[in-house]
């Protein structure tokens, strides 16, 4: 979708790069977060103390599965671009803030996919 | 036009790479701590603490997948000092990251930006995290 104003796109200004893309995909997860992380918290209420096969069994609902990765997906996205405004706020060197930028993101995109991973080897 | 975007980017009529001595705006420890300004901090804390915490909660995951005794040396973890001490930090994280993000969706829609507003709804996320984190382990160590 776009929100730019419909004088900028008849001008054809607006951002040379990704324009409003960030921010909006930061509320876009936030939005999906809130029932996500309310389901989350709740089900793991009732799971405290759940031996192995009483978990696994949990995940093996395909309902539950999609919940979690759903959840996994866009926290760690979330977190990912929440990680970027961070190190662009308080790092200056240009290099050094690219590096620690895309060291973050692949180190949250290893993890997710670990997580991703173990949610469907027990869903399937 | 691309040339006005360029000068208004940099700092206008200065050589490339030097910088005029304009003044600054206070900055943090200038300012009394407000409500509204430890909120703020507060959820950008939060934030970072929650990237943080998706090692444990990725751990905690590819542990149940590996099989039961993986899992259980997982819960073991969880279990400990360390990892309740954690627990907590993570859950007030979470809740205070979750109200002040709703919050935060609230000022974006356009409400709520009145000064007894904003000192309210950031009182709510302060309390009703804590609130919230102490229901969970209250029941978490009931079960």
């Amino acid at each position: 979708m776009s929100i730019r104003t419909p004088i900028a796109r008849a001008r054809n200004h607006g951002s040379a790069k990704t324009g409003v893309h960030h921010w909006w995909m930061q509320r876009v997860t936030a939005i999906a977060l809130v029932p996500l992380v309310i389901w989350f918290v709740v089900s793991l209420l009732s799971l405290v103390g759940a031996p192995h096969e009483a978990f696994t069994a949990w995940v093996a609902n395909p309902l539950v599965a999609a919940l979690l990765i759903a959840l996994i997906v866009a926290a760690f996205y979330h977190g990912a671009i929440g990680m970027q405004v961070v190190w662009e706020d308080y790092i200056h060197g240009h290099l050094t803030r690219i590096v620690v930028d895309l060291v973050t993101k692949g180190v949250l995109t290893l993890l997710g996919l670990l997580a991703v991973i173990s949610i469907l080897r027990l869903a399937l | 036009m691309a040339s006005d975007a360029q000068s208004a980017g940099s700092d206008g009529g200065q050589k490339p790479g030097t910088r005029a001595a304009r003044p600054l705006s206070p900055h943090l420890q200038i300012w009394r701590v407000q409500i509204t300004s430890f909120t703020s901090i507060m959820h950008r804390f939060t934030g970072m603490a929650l990237a943080a915490g998706t090692l444990l909660l990725t751990y905690w995951l590819v542990a149940a997948a590996i099989g039961p005794e993986a899992y259980s040396a997982a819960n073991g973890f969880i279990g400990s000092v360390i990892g309740v001490i954690l627990l907590i930090g993570w859950a007030w994280s979470l809740f205070y990251h979750l109200i002040n993000g709703i919050r935060h969706l609230v000022w974006d829609a356009g409400y709520g930006f009145e000064l007894d507003t904003a000192a309210i709804t950031g009182w709510i996320a302060i309390i009703g995290a804590t609130v919230l984190t102490l229901i969970v382990f209250i029941i978490a160590w009931a079960l």
